[in-house]
């Protein structure tokens, strides 16, 4: 071929992103002994699933769950943006508030008792900065606090402590934790490690499994990157698993299209049905910042976030109808979460600005159906800056889901939440069985685990360079217990915490390419 | 989709039908940061600055220039156990051990140990020159294995003949590896003698140092009988840590050649000069053979463009090079020089189909994030980092000192796969495992952190509140292909917009970093973007290829 030809073939190549990437790529460097593969997978054992849905932007609460209780003072601070009364979607037993017009799918789920609002969901000094504000949202620290982790990924790293070393293994071979989207999330992020995986979006999942491979230029770089991607794809260790357990789900229930949320949960239905043990799915629908234009000024429940209220309904709705269609709507509990709510006072813009507490959801069969919390209470006058105060703490809402949908037992409960937080009644409790042991290499422990002044901590070196630092819960090190050249075996050192505050601390063990964390925790 | 390794769903690309006339495009940033991760370990920003205002020959001149500065030796930063039965005392700690004449087995591990980790610093840290690339071209090309050697001076000393004469003479350079300590070990030249000859070195040097394999490559084994014979009587002496020719040994019949060396007659030589005088016969011999010119060239090719060498490169480029090399006497400068500064290389064809060694890799990567390392007067500390990169490229399959036999890497002449062979399911994992950890977690030895920090590379880039510039020049700088823009807008949004739709979001929190970096929230939430959009960079295929 004449190299002119070559040259107009090989210039732009519409280069996508692949279609799994790790949290944390890891490799299974130990042998899993026999014996280790006979033990369970996690801590707790339980088959229950948790759907968590980000809102991204700041969800107007006040137009979601619109204060009927309140609707004067609700229509006058915001007069050009309300819901009238007669349009908002009446709820069975409840005529304090209404959903928005757009929501019909959610208010049939509440109507059979699938659906909890949880009204006036914040915390103590709440940010109005977005990446703020979801950094605390996703790890659930004070406010004025900078944790490194989030609390989804210290849950999953105390179910499997020993991740990554020894994993997948035949006793868990499934992702900890999937989410859609291009990386995982600081929710999924583990004292040293991201816990999850993402699926980039849902056209890659669908190339995946039906073997569509990306396209590269027509160059000898285009070979080297085809032959690459070919590894790629056959070490991503979870994507045989991924392929296998969508290939077990041949039909679905019907999901609306041109809803790209509704893209994410049918994929993550399909993955559940299909066998998966991951526990925690992430998923992603954003646009929420309605600073301007939240509305049609000619009617009110029409307009963007109307259409975004709409999407997010229908995708819920159409979830728990396919769970429902395939059998495991009992596995399955679902919340949503915006990073806040918006202001009370709407602004000229036809919009509104960063507020404080909103009502979030939480769906599926196991749920305790109803309205928790009182209607947020709009004043005669409402100041531009006037925000809503939280009744419940965001963190009792993931505490509730931690321990009575995941069984987590109290005393993980409060490494995991950082704190105590009171439960409420948000799901059914049922009971969960305790597994004793643990799978994956344990390179790393402690004991007494809580402890109130010192702890032995055990661990394992293959010889050679061995770390162990102690970190605390923002990400720092408050210790390098130990820092030089071993020989192979087992040691043992004292961590001397009697001058530390007490709280959850990670100890890093880091042996050439090993690295393994072991949460502890300090008590009175 | 069961597809195999072999990836021939698609004829594959020939290589590019350009030749060794000069390059007269634009020379730009694209084309330097193509030139210094081939000539050098990555493209850090620093050096694409400095060369930016630079001609193209201006700058070719300036990386083959050796550089000024040699690197200290390699210090003695072990602790020598007590069951040690000649430890080295005599040796203080942070002093070298290079002319310390030790033969003890454990202070020799030691030391072998020591020159790793020294030569992975000395690579970290390497000046705007081509050396230390050539350098390690050199290794693999006259390889040889510290385990087998086992005499850690003998190492060094050898490392050091290919250092210093990594841009010199080719022709000269073979003729002191012949005698070279290190090399004697290693094929045994030290254990040929007339009574007994071996003739590892001798056809080594002629299969894959000089003449290679290929169909024009036809020396006889009557060749490596002879070839034995004139190497024969030489010695080390470990108290000096150096050979000698030993007369009572050699072989002094007269030597002949095969009709590929012209039927050349070696005359045998008596006296003490005898070994260097028909050792420079078999070389002078050797060099006048016209593949040999060829040969070397095509290991050039491979190493510094790609390794498809079809009857159009052979003719375009291989033999013009070849050319170069005889006529300026087997200087390698003039054949690099025409090679850096050719069309060829710079055409769309050549560019990113290299897969990064290991050390390309590891190396690059430290220089592109501009990882500090200790200074060398903290030996203990820069050593313990350096060990832990000389240990993941070990894991990656490329052991610097310790190549897998006498042929050097695969990598570099195994066919049909190549560089191919440098990625493979356990590998693979492996380099997205160390980017990971160096992007996430860093290394900590002695209390000092080293680790790939994105914030503090992000604060170089030319316009870095935007964040469309961040995630430009973050794939302009990791990968040679470009990311389609939907994909770049995707990894925007997801990752520095966490799922916003309004740029100024990050442009805010940039600002607020850079002048409020005490604000930990902010500066918690800037870092752990970058280093999220890095770390997602450095997992996908298009980081392997340079």
């Amino acid at each position: 071929m004449k190299r002119r030809n070559f040259l107009k073939n090989a210039v732009q190549a519409s280069v996508a992103l692949p279609s799994l990437i790790n949290g944390f790529s890891f490799h299974a460097f130990g042998n899993s002994s026999p014996f280790l593969q006979s033990l369970l997978a996690a801590n707790t054992e339980t088959d229950h699933v948790l759907v968590i849905i980000q809102l991204n932007g700041g969800n107007d609460g006040l137009n979601t769950v619109i204060p009927i209780q309140f609707h004067a003072n609700y229509a006058a601070a915001r007069a050009n943006i309300f819901i009238p009364e007669n349009k908002a979607l009446k709820l069975t037993n409840n005529n304090a508030i209404g959903l928005h017009p757009s929501m019909t799918g959610l208010r049939d789920m509440y109507n059979n008792g699938k659906l909890k609002i949880v009204q006036s969901v914040g915390y103590p000094q709440p940010s109005f900065s977005h990446f703020r504000a979801t950094d605390i949202w996703m790890s659930a620290s004070d406010s004025n606090n900078v944790v490194n982790s989030g609390w989804a990924g210290r849950y999953l790293n105390t179910e499997y402590p020993n991740f990554p070393n020894g994993y997948p293994n035949s006793a868990m071979q499934d992702p900890l934790a999937i989410q859609i989207g291009s990386a995982t999330s600081l929710t999924l992020q583990g004292p040293a490690v991201s816990m999850g995986m993402s699926i980039t979006n849902p056209s890659n999942f669908y190339n995946l499994i039906n073997g569509i491979s990306d396209t590269a230029p027509n160059t000898p770089a285009g070979k080297e990157l085809q032959y690459i991607r070919l590894v790629a794809q056959q070490t991503q260790q979870y994507a045989s698993v991924i392929k296998d357990a969508a290939s077990k789900v041949p039909t679905q229930a019907t999901y609306p299209t041109a809803n790209s949320l509704a893209d994410q949960l049918k994929i993550v239905a399909r993955l559940i049905k299909g066998g998966l043990k991951t526990r925690v799915y992430m998923v992603n629908y954003g646009g929420f910042d309605t600073h301007a234009i939240q509305v049609n000024n000619t009617d009110t429940t029409t307009g963007s976030h109307a259409n975004l209220l709409k999407n997010v309904s229908d995708a819920i709705a159409a979830f728990q109808k396919d769970l429902e269609f395939l059998q495991i709507d009992h596995r399955v509990a679902g919340m949503t979460f915006s990073e806040f709510g918006r202001r009370i006072k709407s602004n000229a813009s036809i919009g509104t600005d960063h507020g404080t507490a909103a009502p979030l959801f939480i769906f599926g069969k196991n749920v305790l159906g109803g309205t928790l919390g009182n209607t947020p209470n709009i004043a005669t006058n409402v100041a531009v800056g006037d925000n809503l105060p939280f009744q419940y703490d965001f963190r009792s809402v993931y505490a509730t889901m931690l321990a009575n949908w995941l069984c987590v037992s109290e005393t993980d409960l409060s490494q995991i939440m950082l704190k105590n937080f009171q439960t409420l009644p948000l799901v059914n409790t049922l009971s969960c069985k305790k597994a004793a042991n643990l799978a994956g290499d344990i390179l790393i422990s402690n004991y007494p685990n809580p402890f109130t002044s010192s702890t032995v901590i055990t661990f394992k070196t293959t010889g050679d360079h061995t770390l162990i630092q102690i970190i605390d819960t923002t990400g720092r090190v408050v210790e390098n217990l130990v820092d030089k050249v071993y020989t192979a075996g087992t040691y043992t050192v004292v961590f001397n915490a009697a001058n530390y505050p007490n709280g959850v601390y990670y100890a890093r063990l880091q042996n050439m390419v090993n690295q393994q964390v072991r949460t502890m925790l300090k008590v009175q | 989709m069961a597809a195999s390794i072999n990836n021939s769903n698609s004829t594959p690309a020939p290589p590019p039908l350009t030749g060794l006339t000069k390059y007269i495009g634009i020379f730009g940033e694209q084309q330097i940061i193509h030139l210094l991760k081939r000539t050098m370990f990555g493209a850090a920003f620093a050096d694409v600055a400095y060369f930016k205002n630079k001609t193209l020959p201006e700058t070719v001149d300036e990386l083959l220039t050796s550089s000024l500065l040699t690197p200290q030796p390699p210090v003695k930063e072990y602790t020598v156990p007590a069951t040690t039965l000649v430890p080295d005392n005599n040796i203080a700690a942070g002093s070298t051990w290079v002319n310390d004449a030790n033969t003890d087995g454990t202070i020799n591990s030691l030391r072998r140990s020591s020159f790793k980790k020294w030569w992975m610093g000395v690579m970290l840290k390497q000046q705007r020159s081509i050396q230390e690339k050539m350098t390690l071209f050199w290794h693999n090309h006259f390889a040889t294995e510290t385990a087998d050697v086992g005499n850690a001076q003998y190492i060094y000393k050898h490392h050091q003949l290919l250092r210093l004469n990594a841009l010199g003479n080719v022709k000269n350079l073979t003729k002191l590896v012949t005698t070279d300590s290190a090399m004697l070990v290693y094929l045994n030249g030290q254990l040929n003698t007339a009574t007994a000859p071996d003739e590892n070195y001798a056809r080594e040097l002629q299969e894959l140092f000089c003449c290679g394999k290929g169909p024009n490559s036809l020396f006889t084994e009557a060749d490596v009988k002879a070839a034995a014979r004139v190497l024969t009587g030489w010695r080390n002496n470990a108290s000096t840590i150096s050979s000698y020719f030993d007369t009572a040994r050699h072989d002094t019949t007269n030597k002949q050649f095969s009709a590929f060396y012209n039927n050349t007659i070696i005359t045998g030589r008596t006296g003490a000069n005898a070994g260097e005088a028909e050792l420079t016969d078999l070389i002078n011999m050797i060099f006048t053979v016209p593949e040999v010119a060829k040969f070397i060239c095509r290991k050039l090719y491979t190493w510094f463009v790609y390794y498809d060498i079809d009857a159009t490169v052979e003719t375009n480029i291989i033999i013009p090079l070849a050319n170069l090399l005889v006529t300026n006497n087997y200087e390698i400068k003039p054949v690099l020089k025409a090679l850096l500064e050719s069309e060829h290389f710079y055409d769309t064809l050549s560019i990113g189909c290299q897969i990064k060694s290991p050390v390309d890799l590891v190396v690059g990567g430290c220089r592109e994030f501009g990882v500090k390392f200790p200074a060398s007067s903290d030996y203990t500390s820069s050593y313990g980092m350096y060990n832990y990169l000389v240990n993941w490229c070990s894991n990656m399959q490329q052991n610097i000192g310790d190549p897998p036999d006498v042929s050097g890497w695969k990598a570099y002449y195994q066919a049909p796969q190549f560089y191919e062979i440098w990625i493979n399911s356990d590998t693979l994992p492996k380099r997205n495992q160390y980017t990971d950890t160096m992007v996430v977690n860093g290394y900590t030895f002695n209390s000092i952190k080293i680790m790939y920090d994105a914030a503090e590379l992000t604060k170089l880039f030319t316009n870095p509140s935007n964040p469309d510039n961040v995630v430009d020049t973050m794939v302009q700088y990791f990968y040679r292909i470009p990311l389609s823009n939907n994909s770049k807008l995707q990894l925007k949004k997801d990752i520095l917009l966490s799922g916003q739709t309004s740029d100024y979001y990050w442009t805010d929190a940039w600002i607020t970093f850079i002048n409020n970096p005490t604000n930990t929230a902010n500066a918690t939430s800037v870092k752990n973007k970058l280093r999220d959009l890095a770390k997602y960079l450095m997992n996908l295929a298009e980081y392997q290829l340079a």
